[in-house]
C-alpha cells in the first residue's frame, strides 16, 4: 500500500498501515540522532523541540550556510539500531509517531510502537540528494554546539521518501522477520562452504 | 612563489578535487555491478529502493552534491615512489586537501577528538585524514587511493584472532555471523572485506585492504580465489536485498586478503563497504600530470 501523510499526525492516521507499505510525508521532520537520544534519556536535558505528532529522522546531514538560513546539501539515515538503546524511552517521551532511519530496531522499539501507536521507517540509505530536494526548508536549528551532524535540524519536507514502513502501530518487526529468514539460510550456507575449507591437514 | 611551492599547491588543489569527486560519483566498477544487480532483482519494495539509488547518483551530479551525507573519515592510501618529488609533504598537502574539500564539495564534519569529543569541524584532527604509506624503490610516481570510510558501514567492522584448531570454516561463520547481525544496517548490497592473518591488527588493514580492490578481482592464490567465489555465493544465497529488505542479492562481491599467519593463530578481521562504496585511484606523476584510474568519466 502507497500513502501519503501529513503532521501533526494521529493514532487514526497511522492504525491501517503496515510493514512493507510505502509512504511519504508532508510536514515537519527533526533530525535527532546519538547525543539528542542520550541527552534526553540519560543526560535528563528537555529537547528544545516539541514532537508531538511529528516525525523524527536519525540523520546528520551536510548543511550550509545561506545567508542568515541554511541550505540542505545532503541529508540521509544513519543506523537506527544504535539508538534502539533509547528508542522506547524516547517514543513515550516525546510523542513522536514516525521515526525514520535506516535498519531495523529492535524489540523495545517495536513495543513502544504498539503502545504507543507510531511507526519506524526506513529511507533508503545513502540517498541524500535525494532527501535533501525533499526538504523545503530549514526552519531552525538547535543545539547547534553539538555540530553539524548531532544537530537538531527542524526541517519542513514535502514528498518525503520513499518511506518503507519496518515496524508498524501493531509491533510487527520487518527486519526481525527478515533477519530469523537470513539465519536460517546462514546455517545451510556455512555448513557447505566449511566442506571447501579445510586447508589445514 | 617558487617553482616547487608552486607545484604544492597544485596538488593539494587537484586532490581536494578529487577528493570531492570521490563523494560525488561511484567508480565504474561499481556503478557496473550496481546496474547488473538493479537488472536481476526481482522483489518489489527492493525495485523501489533500486529505483531511489539510481535517482539519487543522477540527483548528486546534477546538483554536484555528495551522494550519501556520509563522507567519512577520510582515508588514503599511498604508494609513493623514492623519487617523487613532492614526497616529504605529501602528509602536509593530503591534510591541506581535506580541509579544502570540506568547504568546497562540501563535506560533513567528521573528526571527533577522542576525550575532548569535539568535533575539529574541517575533518582534520589527530591522524585525520588517515594516510597509510606504501613506498616504491626507485618510482617517482605517486599513486592514491581516496577511501570514504563512512560510519555506516565501518560499524560492522571487526575482527579476532583463532586457534589452528578451528580452521578455516571458523572464518567462515565469521564473515556469515557478521553480515547478518550488522551487514543489512550497513547499505547492502555491501563489498565484503574480509583480510586473514596472524594478528588482528595485520589483518584489520588487509581487511580494508580488499574492499579498495576493484570489484571482479580475485585473490591470487587459486584456493583463495575459489574460497571469495564461495562466500559470494552462499552470502548472496542469504538474499539481504538492497537495505536488507530482502531481495535477490547480498553482495557486491566479496574479497579476501592474506599475509602468512603464525603457527599458533589465524586472525579474520572484517571491513565492509556499503552499496556506495566511495573509493576513487589516482595517479601523479613526476611532473604532476595526472591520470584519474578509477572514474572514465572524470578527467
Amino acid at each position: 500500500m502507497k500513502k501519503n501523510l501529513k503532521t501533526p499526525l494521529n493514532n487514526a492516521d497511522l492504525a491501517e498501515i503496515r510493514i512493507g507499505d510505502l509512504l511519504y510525508l508532508d510536514g515537519h521532520m527533526i533530525t535527532c540522532r546519538d547525543i539528542a537520544h542520550r541527552r534526553l534519556i540519560e543526560r535528563g536535558m528537555e529537547l528544545p523541540v516539541n514532537l508531538q505528532g511529528l516525525a523524527i529522522f536519525h540523520a546528520g546531514p551536510i548543511v550550509k550556510q545561506d545567508g542568515a538560513g541554511y541550505e540542505m546539501i545532503s541529508i540521509g539515515p544513519t543506523t537506527s539500531m544504535r539508538m534502539e538503546k533509547y528508542e522506547q524511552e524516547f517514543i513515550e517521551r516525546t510523542g513522536v509517531k514516525l521515526v525514520i532511519g535506516k535498519g531495523g530496531m529492535g524489540a523495545k522499539t517495536a513495543q513502544a510502537c504498539r503502545e504507543h501507536k507510531a511507526l519506524h521507517c526506513v529511507f533508503p540509505g545513502g540517498c541524500a540528494v535525494l532527501a535533501a530536494t525533499q526538504v523545503e526548508e530549514i526552519e531552525g536549528v538547535q543545539w547547534a554546539e553539538l555540530g553539524m551532524p548531532e544537530s537538531l535540524w527542524i526541517c519542513r519536507v514535502k514528498g518525503f521518501g520513499p518511506l518503507i514502513v519496518s515496524i508498524d502501530t501493531e509491533g510487527n518487526n520487518l527486519f526481525a522477520d527478515n533477519k530469523a529468514l537470513y539465519n536460517d539460510r546462514k546455517e545451510r550456507s556455512v555448513a557447505e562452504i566449511s566442506k571447501h575449507v579445510g586447508f589445514i591437514k | 612563489m617558487t617553482g616547487q611551492e608552486e607545484g604544492r599547491q597544485a596538488v593539494v588543489e587537484l586532490m581536494a578535487r578529487f577528493t570531492a569527486v570521490v563523494g560525488k560519483q561511484l567508480p565504474d566498477d561499481v556503478l557496473d555491478k550496481l546496474k547488473a544487480l538493479r537488472e536481476q532483482e526481482e522483489q518489489q519494495l527492493s525495485r523501489v529502493v533500486y529505483d531511489s539509488m539510481f535517482e539519487n547518483l543522477e540527483k548528486a551530479l546534477e546538483l554536484d552534491r555528495p551522494a550519501c551525507q556520509d563522507t567519512g573519515v577520510i582515508n588514503y592510501f599511498v604508494k609513493a615512489g623514492t623519487n617523487f618529488p613532492l614526497l616529504a609533504q605529501m602528509e602536509n598537502i593530503l591534510v591541506e586537501a581535506v580541509r579544502l574539500a570540506t568547504v568546497e564539495a562540501p563535506l560533513r564534519h567528521n573528526a571527533v577528538q577522542i576525550f575532548d569529543e569535539i568535533n575539529t569541524g574541517d575533518n582534520t584532527g589527530e591522524r585525520a585524514p588517515f594516510v597509510h604509506w606504501e613506498i616504491v624503490d626507485d618510482g617517482d610516481q605517486v599513486e592514491l587511493e581516496v577511501y570514504m570510510a563512512g560510519g555506516g558501514c565501518s560499524l560492522p567492522g571487526r575482527a579476532i584472532t583463532f586457534m589452528p584448531s578451528a580452521g578455516y570454516e571458523s572464518v567462515v561463520s565469521y564473515v556469515f555471523d557478521t553480515i547478518v547481525d550488522w551487514g543489512i544496517n550497513a547499505c547492502p548490497p555491501l563489498l565484503v572485506g574480509v583480510g586473514i592473518a596472524g594478528s588482528v591488527e595485520n589483518a584489520a588493514l588487509l581487511s580494508k585492504k580488499a574492499i579498495l580492490r576493484p570489484i571482479g578481482s580475485s585473490h591470487p592464490n587459486p584456493k583463495g580465489a575459489e574460497m571469495e567465489q564461495r562466500l559470494e555465493k552462499g552470502l548472496n544465497e542469504l538474499g539481504l536485498g538492497p537495505q536488507g529488505l530482502a531481495g535477490n542479492s547480498s553482495v557486491l562481491g566479496v574479497h579476501v586478503e592474506s599475509a602468512a599467519r603464525h603457527p599458533s593463530t589465524i586472525s579474520v578481521a572484517i571491513n565492509i563497504g556499503c552499496w556506495a562504496h566511495r573509493r576513487g585511484t589516482i595517479r601523479i606523476n613526476s611532473d604532476l600530470s595526472y591520470e584519474i584510474i578509477s572514474h572514465r568519466e572524470v578527467t
